[in-house]
């Protein structure tokens, strides 16, 4: 039936007689000082969204810039951007594992599997570069339907089925890649390109920039204008120009600094659209709506009538796809495919990255440009570490306090969350 | 009432490992009636909305809807029939906000995108109507209190075309307002024509809207009885299966006391 009839037959009860709204909830003040009360409140809740990963972004270059001056200098910072996109892509696809609530530990393994199908593809068997490309994360996606089956169809624990694709796969790996070890890759083939190419042009940074916060500003003033036409609240269009403001400040402070060495690289546009296009995937179909309800509550979700098996192994599949994608950057990066790919501490940072970024190993919490964040932080950590010339071991020391504390602090926010009923 | 039942169940059993929760239920109903399922703890009312909404298919026995002999397997095998179902636990996702959960497995879509603000508008429209006061329809179901979180269900069930809506337990934690809100929707429902199964533990809510009341005892039918011809005693003993029982000898203590 439609409510308004319902509305008909309850004449003590006109539609507009009682407002939606509960005259308890805190409604924001207007202005700037409404803005701080929010924000405070907020951080009382458990809200603290990614505060602490910009400021702790802030202390770590801050350290680093203090230890050696070339730490922020554009070169640097270029590199930075360049190297954090294999990890990047790959906490993409465990972001969507994670919002299920389970885990992904095959994603390195995965990776090392994809970047050996294309250098045996197409260096070994002088198949076209774009084929091998698409045949291995074809294979990605095949390798985390075959991880989802398992999971969702057999119910067996997704971190049993994952870390035995751990050792499968790096096995997998080791064995086509045959007695050689190493194929090194032509870093001007498809592959090679994916981490040397810049757009020269410093129009294109800039471009870039310019189309992203236009997109966003025409983007959210139309929606704010469609929710005031349908009697919703609406951001203000104060609100949607400040925050067009902060974007803009980003976007083009990041523009600025590609130009100022080579360019926009294309390791980065390509990251970009994949944050943008999984983002929109998660949150603005059905899809990624059935994603966070099954992180939510899966018996919910199944009375609800969403196919929880599907989805499950749709989930892993994506995880598996974008291991492969960060996989070809990483050959790509590197110039080869060789044995040690997609093993040490690959795996920690990518789980490390999404967390950091602050998606919840909970479930149902989290977006993928968390992905953004978080490799931010690790690949600054790794690249200041590797300038002030500490070895291996202490870096792995130090990312897995990291991870821990990241953790820990996901774990104490769910707790206040709770306790705000937020969670 | 010459018309075939919306749905009936024809010999329906359902067996969890051990334990026969339904043996051979026989139930009817017809569009704009009211049944009541009442029984004690246990006796398996549940278990029966969850067989008809298709959480759990049946071992044994025919389910009709509309004369016809159907097959549930799926919760989606009972939406499509038009059965909207409220559970006993809730069944709503903590981390989704108050419109997500009402559109949940149903989201309205414009040009292959959700239409959050669509769907916005019609959430608050519904919860106006039905008088449900929570203090946003964009936070998530775990900031609200339990009589809210079931008022949201209710309402999800509302929504969509159904012709049979089941509440479980609708009143449970419900304040004395609310209580009567969801009671004369129970009636507004009637009068629209749609057939309502309501489960209760509360014999005034019973007798105030019901038209008929069905008994389960230890998963058995006990027994159907019209309301406006059968008292409350009747009802409690076949409820309990036995005359002398814990209510009538608290009956008899307390009107003894009195003396
Ligand atoms: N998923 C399940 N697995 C095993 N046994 C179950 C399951 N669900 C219910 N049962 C059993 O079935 C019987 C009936 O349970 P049901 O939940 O239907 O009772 P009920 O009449 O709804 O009781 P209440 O008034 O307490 O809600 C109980 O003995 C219960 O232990
Ligand atoms: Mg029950």
């Amino acid at each position: 039936m439609s409510t308004e009839h319902l509305a008909d037959s309850n004449p003590e009860a006109p539609a507009d007689a009682i407002p939606a709204v509960d005259p308890r909830l805190l409604v924001r003040e207007e202005g700037f000082s409404g803005y701080l009360q929010e924000f405070l409140r907020k951080m009382k809740a458990g809200d603290l969204g990614s505060l602490p990963v910009v400021i702790g972004l802030v202390i770590i270059c801050s350290i680093f810039q203090g230890l050696n001056s070339n730490f922020l200098s554009a070169e640097n910072l270029n590199n930075i951007a360049v190297t954090m996109v294999a990890t990047g892509m790959m906490a993409v696809g465990i972001i969507f594992v994670l919002l299920l609530g389970e885990i992904d530990l095959s994603v390195g393994s995965v990776s090392g599997v994809s970047g050996a199908i294309v250098a045996v593809l197409s260096v070994t068997h002088g198949m076209n570069e774009w084929l091998a490309v698409l045949i291995a994360i074809a294979s990605g996606a095949a390798i985390g339907a075959i991880h989802g089956f398992f999971f969702a169809r057999i119910g067996a624990p997704a971190f049993a089925v994952t870390l035995s694709g751990l050792l499968f796969w790096s096995g997998f790996m080791l064995q086509i890649l045959g007695d050689q070890g190493t194929i090194n890759i032509d870093s001007d083939g498809l592959v090679g390109k994916l981490t040397t190419y810049y757009f020269s042009d410093v129009a294109a940074a800039y471009g870039l920039a310019a189309v992203a916060v236009g997109a966003y500003f025409v983007g959210s003033f139309f929606d704010s204008r469609r929710r005031q036409a349908a009697g919703v609240p609406s951001r203000p269009i104060v609100e949607v120009a400040l925050r067009t403001g902060v974007l803009a400040v980003f976007a083009f402070g990041a523009a600025a600094i590609f130009n100022q060495y080579k360019g926009l690289p294309l390791a980065v546009l390509l990251f970009l659209v994949a944050l943008v296009g999984t983002d929109f995937l998660l949150r603005r179909t059905g899809f990624g709506r059935k994603v966070f309800a099954l992180g939510g509550s899966v018996e919910a979700s199944r009375r609800a009538g969403i196919s929880v098996t599907g989805i499950r192994i749709t989930v892993f599949a994506i995880a598996g796809t974008f291991a492969a994608i960060g996989g070809l950057f990483w050959a790509s990066k590197i110039a080869a495919a060789n044995q040690s790919a997609g093993a040490g501490d690959l795996l920690m940072n990518v789980i490390a990255a999404a967390v950091i970024g602050g998606t919840s190993l909970f479930g149902g919490r989290g977006r993928t440009w968390n992905a953004l964040l978080g490799v931010m932080v690790i690949t600054s950590i790794q690249y200041g570490l590797a300038l002030e010339g500490i070895a291996t071991p202490i870096q792995y020391m130090i990312t897995g306090a990291v991870l821990l504390a990241t953790v820990v602090i996901d774990s104490v926010t769910r707790k206040t969350q709770k306790t705000a009923g937020r969670a | 009432m010459t018309a075939a039942p919306v749905l009936a169940l024809r010999g329906v059993s359902k067996r969890f490992g051990a334990v026969q929760a339904l043996t051979d239920v026989e139930l009817e109903i017809h569009a704009g009636e009211v049944v009541a399922l009442v029984g004690d703890n246990g006796a398996g009312k549940s278990t029966l909305v969850k067989t008809i909404a298709g959480v759990h298919p049946i071992d044994d026995g025919v389910i009709e809807w509309e004369g016809a002999p159907v097959s549930i397997t799926k919760p989606h095998d009972a939406q499509n029939l038009g059965i909207a179902t409220v559970y006993q636990d809730l069944a709503l996702c903590d981390n989704i906000d108050v419109v997500g959960n009402l559109f949940l497995g149903r989201e309205l879509r414009r040009r292959g995108v959700l239409d959050e603000v669509e769907m916005e508008r019609r959430a608050r429209e519904l919860l106006t109507t039905l008088s449900i006061r929570i203090p946003s329809v964009r936070i998530p179901i775990a900031s609200l209190s339990g009589g809210q979180r079931q008022t949201v269900a209710i309402a999800r069930s509302m929504l969509g075309e159904p012709q049979l809506v089941i509440l479980d337990e609708p009143t449970a934690a419900l304040g004395v307002e609310q209580t009567a809100q969801v009671l004369d929707l129970v009636e507004r429902l009637r009068e629209r024509g749609h057939a309502v199964i309501l489960i209760s533990h509360n014999m005034a809510d019973v007798k105030a809207v019901a038209d008929r009341v069905a008994v389960l005892r230890l998963g058995r039918n006990n027994g159907v009885f019209k309301v406006a011809e059968t008292s409350q005693e009747e009802i409690i003993s076949a409820i309990t299966g036995a005359t002398d029982n814990a209510v009538t000898r608290r009956a008899a203590r307390t009107g003894e006391a009195r003396k």
